[in-house]
C-alpha cells in the first residue's frame, strides 16, 4: 500500500516533496498501529518499499 | 392512477426556452385569472381552483388532445377548443360549463361509457372516466350494445404477465397515456397503440405479454392510466388506501420521494411523489413495486446469541441481547485493549443512525476505528472532490441535467443502477444534447430508442486515468482551456504544473491509444466535444473510483472540468452517481474513521474540543483502522470485535477467502440486520434491523439532498435501528437519551457547519433540503462552488497513469469488470426477495462471442472462472456488448460468488477495492464447481 502511494506522489519532480506527500498521507488516513509496523518494516531493512515509500517511512519515524 | 389527493393540473408548467416573465389576464367561468405566457388553459382553471374535465391529459404530459372532454368556449372564437392544447391569451374569456359544451362533453363522455360501461373497473371510485362520467350523471349509454365493439374487435386475454400490475383491455380507452408516459416520463418507448379505429389497442412491444416485452416495469404507465386498464395487483387485492406517508426510497442514490399507501396497516401501494425535487414524480421497478421484502418471512425479528459461530443461535430478549453484546466488548477491550473493537455504519441506514453509530464508537467504544460500506464504492469520490474542489460531494442537483449541453458519463450505467435519473437525461438526449460514454463495455445508453452516443470509448479495464489524461491533453495543447476561469478561480501554480504534465506527448491520445485501446481520433473528438459544450457535465459511477487509481481519476475528472470552466453553475458540473441510497450520508455523518462529520479531521483540535464540549468524553486524535484494516488487524489478534449495521461483507468485499478468515477470527461480531446474511453466518450476536418503512430518520442523495424517511408500519422487531444502538451505547455506560431522531439531526446540525439550518421542520417545510444549509445558504445549496471552489482556489492534481498490478497473462487471458442490473441491487438481500426475480434469477457472465467460440463456450453453458484470488461459476450469456478479451458479471446473488475472484488490490488514497479490474481465465464446466456445492449447502445457521 506505502509503494501505491508513492506511485500517486513519485509524479512529483522534487523527490523530497513525494516523500513527504506520501508521509503526510500517512499520517492523516493511517491508524497508529500501522504507521508503528511499516515504521519497524524500515526498521528492518524495508524490504520491497520503492525509495520514495522507504524515504516516507523515514520522515514519518521523525518525531513531530 | 396518481396518488390520493394528487391535484392533476392537466398540462405541465411551460418549460424550456426563456423563463417567461410576462403574466396573461384573462377570465374563466367569469373569474379574473393571471398566469405565465404559454399557460394551457385547462391548467389556468386548475390553477384558479375549477379543473376542467380531462382524460387524455395529465400534467406529467405534453397535452395531446384526443380524448376531446375538455372542450372549452371561447368568446370570439369558432367552434370548441380543447383546453389542454389552447395556450391563454391577455383579455380571453372562457366559459367551461355552458350549455353547450356541457351537451358535448356528455354525449362524448356517452360514447367512451359505451366502451367501458359504468362499474366494469375493480374500483370505480378510481376510475377517471367512471367518475366524470358519474359528475354528469351518465349511468349507462345511450350508444351502448349487447355487445362493445372492442368486445368484438379486440383480443379479450388480460395480460397479468407483470408480476406487479394487469393490462385489461376492455377497460381500456385508448387515450395514450401510458404510452406518452412510456415515451416521455420513462423514455423506453415499449408501448405502443397498435391497429385502427375501433381495433386500436395497447401493446407492449411486438404484441407481447408486458413481462416479455421491453417494459422496465417503472410503473408510469399505471400511474398514468386514467380507468383500470392497467393497475396494480396490489390495489386490485387490498382496495383503497387509509393513509399515505410521504417517505424516501431506500434503493440507489437517486433517493425518489415516494407516497406510501397504507391499508389496513400494510403498504397497499407505492407512488412516485410528484413535488419529489429528486425524481420529478418519476420511479422504477425497484422503488415503486419492490418493497415486499419489508414483509417478507425471511425477516428477522427476535434477537438472538450463541457462544460460537459453529452453535445454534438462542433467541433472547431484547435485554439479554443487548447486555451480552456490551458485556462482550467491554471484556475484549478490558483484555486486548480500547482499539481491540469497531463498529461500521450503513449507507442503507438513515443519517441519524450512521451519526449515532460512529457517535457510540468514537464516545462510547473510545476509538475511532469506524468506517462504512461506503469504503468499497465512493471513498475515492470524497478524497478526490475534497483535495481538488474544496467538498467531498458532488456539485449539481439532478435538474441541472436539463441544462446540459454535452453529457459524460463514466464507468456508470444509468439505465440500470440509477434509472429515475437516466430517464431525465434520456430526456434531455431527446432534446438535442451530445453523449460522450467512456466504459468498457456497451452500456444502453449508447444506443437505446432516440438516443446514440456520439462518442463510445470503449477503454480497457483498468486504464481510466490514461483516458482522461489523453482528454486533457488534447483539450490543453489545443487551446481549449478556459484561462480567464481559471485565473480567476484556481491555484496558478497547480495549473502550470499540471498543464504542463498533461501536455507531455507521453500523454497525447496517440501514446494512450496503445494503453486504452480507444483508437486517438475518437479521443481527439470526445476532447473536443467536451470542451466546446458550451455546457458540458460530468457523470461517473463506480467504474471510475473502483480502482487502484480512483482517487487518481476523480482528480483527473475534477482537472477537466475546472480547466474546461465547467464547475460552477447549471447544466455542468462533477456528479458522482452514488451507489446506495445513503451513500452521501453516510460519509456527511463522520462514518470515516478519520473524520467527524462534515469531514474534519479527528486532528483538528478545535473541532475535537466541539464534539468533546457536547458529547461529554475526551476523543481520539488520531484515524481509526479502515474495513480492510480491520480484517488484518484481526487475522493479527489485534482486532476481536465488531458491531456491523446493515452490512454484509462476507459477500460485498473482494476476496472472500480472506474476509471470511478475519470474520472467523473475531471474538465478538454483533450484527444488525434485517436478514441473516453471508456475514451473520460469522456473528455471535444478531440484532434484528427495521426497514426503512418502519422508522423516522433522513437519507440524503447524490445531489446532497436531504429527504425525511417518515414511519410507514411500526418496526417488526419493535425497535428501530437508532433505537437499538441508543440502548447499546446505555448498556456500555455511555447515556444516550434521544426520543426521536429530530434530536439526533438537531445534534448533528449543532455540530456539523453544513447542516447547521436543517431540521426536521425546515424539512416538513421544504420537502427536501441540499447541504450546505447554514447562515449562508438558509434553502439550501442547489450547485455548489458558484463563484469560486469551497477550497477557495481550486487545486490542480497531477494524475500521472500507474497501471494496476491485476495483468492479464497466459494464464488468466481476460479482464472482468462488474455491474448491476436494473431489477436487482447490490448484493440482492432486498431485491431477491421480491418477485423482481421474475426478471433476473442469477448472475450470469457476459462474454464476447470471439472469446465464447475460442472456448468452445456456448450461451448458457457453465463456466468456470478462476482468478489470481479464486474460482467461482457462472452460466455464460454471449453478447457483443463486452470487447473482446473482457467479460462482465453482476454481483447480486450469493451462490455467484463473484467476490471469490475479485483481488484485494485496492485504491492507493482509500482502499477501496479493485472490482472493476480482475485477470481471469474462463473454462467450459460440466456442472456447478465443488465450492458452490459447499456453499448452497452451508445455509445459515438454524435457531436452536
Amino acid at each position: 500500500m506505502a509503494n501505491d502511494i508513492a506511485a500517486f506522489f513519485d509524479s512529483e519532480p522534487d523527490k523530497n516533496v513525494a516523500a513527504e506527500g506520501v508521509r503526510f498521507h500517512m499520517s492523516r488516513f493511517w491508524d497508529p498501529r500501522m504507521r508503528r509496523e511499516i515504521i519497524a518494516h524500515v526498521g528492518a531493512g524495508g524490504a520491497g518499499l520503492t525509495p520514495t515509500a522507504r524515504h516516507a517511512v523515514e520522515l514519518l519515524a521523525v518525531p513531530r | 392512477m396518481y396518488a390520493s389527493k394528487y391535484h392533476d393540473l392537466g398540462t405541465p408548467a411551460r418549460s424550456g426556452g426563456e423563463p417567461v416573465t410576462l403574466e396573461i389576464a384573462l377570465e374563466i367561468d367569469g373569474v379574473p385569472v393571471t398566469v405565465p405566457a404559454g399557460t394551457s388553459i385547462m391548467r389556468a382553471a386548475a390553477l384558479a381552483g375549477g379543473d376542467i374535465p380531462k382524460l387524455c391529459a395529465t400534467d406529467t404530459l405534453k397535452a395531446f388532445g384526443s380524448c376531446r372532454v375538455c372542450l372549452v368556449e371561447i368568446e370570439g372564437r369558432k367552434g370548441f377548443p380543447a383546453s389542454c392544447t389552447t395556450e391563454v391569451a391577455a383579455g380571453m374569456k372562457v366559459h367551461t360549463k355552458s350549455d353547450a359544451v356541457n351537451k358535448l362533453r356528455r354525449s362524448v363522455l356517452e360514447l367512451y361509457v359505451s366502451e367501458h360501461p359504468m362499474g366494469s373497473c375493480p374500483d370505480g371510485s378510481r376510475c377517471e372516466l367512471e367518475t366524470l362520467a358519474s359528475a354528469h350523471g351518465i349511468a349507462e349509454s345511450r350508444f351502448a350494445g349487447v355487445d362493445t365493439a372492442r368486445d368484438l374487435h379486440t383480443p379479450k386475454p388480460v395480460d397479468a404477465s407483470n408480476p406487479y400490475f394487469r393490462f385489461d383491455n376492455d377497460l381500456c380507452i385508448v387515450c395514450s397515456r401510458c404510452v406518452r408516459a412510456c415515451e416521455d416520463t420513462q423514455g423506453t418507448f415499449a408501448l405502443t397503440i397498435e391497429g385502427r379505429g375501433i381495433e386500436s389497442r395497447v401493446s407492449a412491444s411486438q404484441q407481447q405479454p408486458f413481462l416479455e416485452s421491453e417494459c422496465v416495469s417503472c410503473g408510469a404507465c399505471v400511474e398514468a392510466c386514467p380507468t383500470g386498464a392497467l393497475m396494480e395487483k396490489s390495489v386490485i387485492t387490498a382496495g383503497l388506501p387509509q393513509a399515505a406517508v410521504t417517505t424516501t426510497c431506500a434503493y440507489c442514490g437517486v433517493g425518489c420521494s415516494l407516497v406510501a399507501e397504507v391499508t389496513d396497516g400494510a403498504v397497499s401501494r407505492m407512488v412516485p411523489n410528484r413535488d419529489g425535487r429528486a425524481n420529478q414524480g418519476h420511479a422504477c421497478v425497484k422503488g415503486r413495486f419492490a418493497y415486499g421484502y419489508a414483509t417478507h418471512e425471511d425477516r428477522v425479528t427476535q434477537p438472538m446469541i450463541r457462544k460460537r459461530i459453529t452453535d445454534d443461535w438462542r433467541v433472547v430478549s431484547w435485554d439479554e441481547a443487548i447486555a451480552h453484546a456490551a458485556s462482550e466488548f467491554k471484556r475484549i477491550q478490558a483484555a486486548h485493549g480500547r482499539d481491540s473493537i469497531g463498529g461500521i455504519t450503513s449507507s442503507r441506514c438513515t443519517n441519524e443512525e450512521t451519526f449515532l453509530v460512529q457517535k457510540l464508537v468514537r464516545a462510547a467504544f473510545g476509538t475511532n476505528n469506524v468506517d462504512t460500506c461506503a469504503r468499497v464504492c465512493h471513498s475515492p469520490t470524497g478524497y478526490g472532490l475534497k483535495h481538488t474542489l474544496g467538498e467531498s460531494a458532488g456539485t449539481q442537483e439532478f435538474v441541472s441535467v436539463q441544462h446540459a449541453d454535452v453529457m459524460v458519463v463514466i464507468g456508470a450505467s444509468p439505465t440500470e443502477a440509477h434509472p429515475v435519473f437516466a430517464s431525465q437525461m434520456k430526456r434531455r438526449l431527446r432534446a438535442g444534447a451530445r453523449l460522450i460514454v467512456i466504459d468498457p463495455r456497451a452500456i444502453a445508453l449508447v444506443k437505446t430508442p432516440h438516443v446514440e452516443a456520439d462518442y463510445h470509448l470503449r477503454l480497457l479495464p483498468g486504464t481510466n486515468v490514461a483516458v482522461i489524461n489523453a482528454l486533457a491533453h488534447v483539450v490543453v495543447t489545443e487551446g481549449l482551456t478556459k484561462e480567464q476561469y481559471i485565473a480567476d478561480r484556481c491555484e496558478a501554480a497547480s495549473y502550470e504544473k499540471w498543464k504542463k504534465f498533461v501536455s507531455d506527448p507521453v500523454n497525447s491520445p496517440e501514446a494512450m491509444e496503445k494503453v486504452s485501446g480507444v483508437p486517438a481520433a475518437l479521443l481527439r473528438g470526445a476532447a473536443r466535444l467536451y470542451a466546446q459544450g458550451p455546457n458540458s457535465a460530468i457523470y461517473y459511477g463506480l467504474g471510475v473510483t473502483e480502482h487502484s487509481q480512483g482517487t487518481t481519476m476523480v482528480m483527473g475528472i475534477a482537472n477537466l472540468a475546472m480547466a474546461t470552466g465547467n464547475l460552477g453553475r447549471e447544466g455542468v458540473g462533477v456528479s458522482p452517481l452514488r451507489g446506495q441510497n445513503n451513500v452521501q450520508g453516510s460519509c456527511d455523518m463522520g462514518s470515516f474513521p478519520h473524520e467527524f462529520s462534515g469531514y474534519r479531521h479527528v486532528s483538528d483540535d478545535a473541532t475535537r474540543a466541539l464534539f468533546e464540549s457536547m458529547w461529554k468524553v475526551q476523543l481520539g486524535s488520531e484515524p481509526g483502522l479502515r474495513i480492510p484494516n480491520m480484517f488484518e488487524a484481526a487475522l493479527d489478534g489485534s482486532f476481536r470485535g465488531l458491531y456491523i449495521q446493515g452490512e454484509d461483507f462476507a459477500q460485498s468485499d473482494p476476496n472472500t477467502a480472506h474476509v471470511t478468515a478475519a470474520l472467523s477470527a473475531m471474538e465478538c461480531i454483533v450484527i444488525q440486520d434485517i436478514f441473516h446474511n453471508e456475514t451473520s453466518k460469522f456473528a455471535h450476536v444478531f440484532l434484528p434491523g427495521s426497514s426503512f418503512l418502519e422508522k423516522d430518520g433522513t437519507f440524503t442523495n447524490a445531489e446532497r439532498r436531504i429527504s425525511r424517511v417518515r414511519k410507514v408500519i411500526e418496526p417488526l422487531a419493535g425497535l428501530a435501528d437508532w433505537e437499538v444502538t441508543v440502548r447499546l451505547s446505555n448498556a456500555l455506560g455511555y447515556p444516550m437519551s434521544y426520543s426521536h431522531p429530530s434530536q439526533i439531526m438537531d445534534e448533528i446540525a449543532a455540530l456539523t457547519p453544513t447542516f447547521t439550518g436543517v431540521s426536521y421542520e425546515k424539512l416538513d417545510h421544504l420537502g427536501s433540503i441540499q447541504w450546505p444549509c447554514n447562515e449562508k445558504a438558509p434553502q439550501g445549496t442547489p450547485t455548489m462552488h458558484v463563484g469560486s471552489f469551497v477550497r477557495g482556489k481550486g487545486k490542480f492534481y497531477v494524475t500521472a497513469y500507474v497501471p494496476t498490478n491485476e495483468r492479464t497473462s497466459s494464464r488468466y487471458p481476460l479482464l472482468l469488470t462488474t455491474g448491476r442490473v436494473l431489477t436487482q441491487y447490490n448484493v440482492g438481500a432486498q431485491t431477491r426477495r421480491t418477485a423482481n426475480m421474475a426478471w433476473h434469477s442469477e448472475d450470469r457472465l457476459e462474454l464476447h462471442p470471439h472469446d465464447a467460440e475460442a472456448r468452445g463456450i456456448e450461451h448458457g453453458d457453465w463456466v468456470g472462472i478462476t482468478s489470481r484470488a479464486g474460482d467461482t461459476v457462472l452460466r455464460v450469456e454471449i453478447t457483443d456488448r463486452v470487447a473482446p478479451g473482457v467479460v462482465y458479471t453482476t454481483f447480486h446473488f450469493p451462490e455467484s460468488g463473484a467476490n471469490l475472484i475479485t483481488t484485494e488490490n485496492s485504491d492507493w488514497a482509500t482502499n477501496c477495492p479493485e472490482y472493476k479490474v480482475t485477470a481471469v481465465q474462463v473454462v467450459k464446466v460440466a456442472q456447478p464447481a465443488a465450492w458452490r456445492l459447499r456453499h448452497q449447502a452451508k445455509l445459515p445457521a438454524t435457531v436452536g
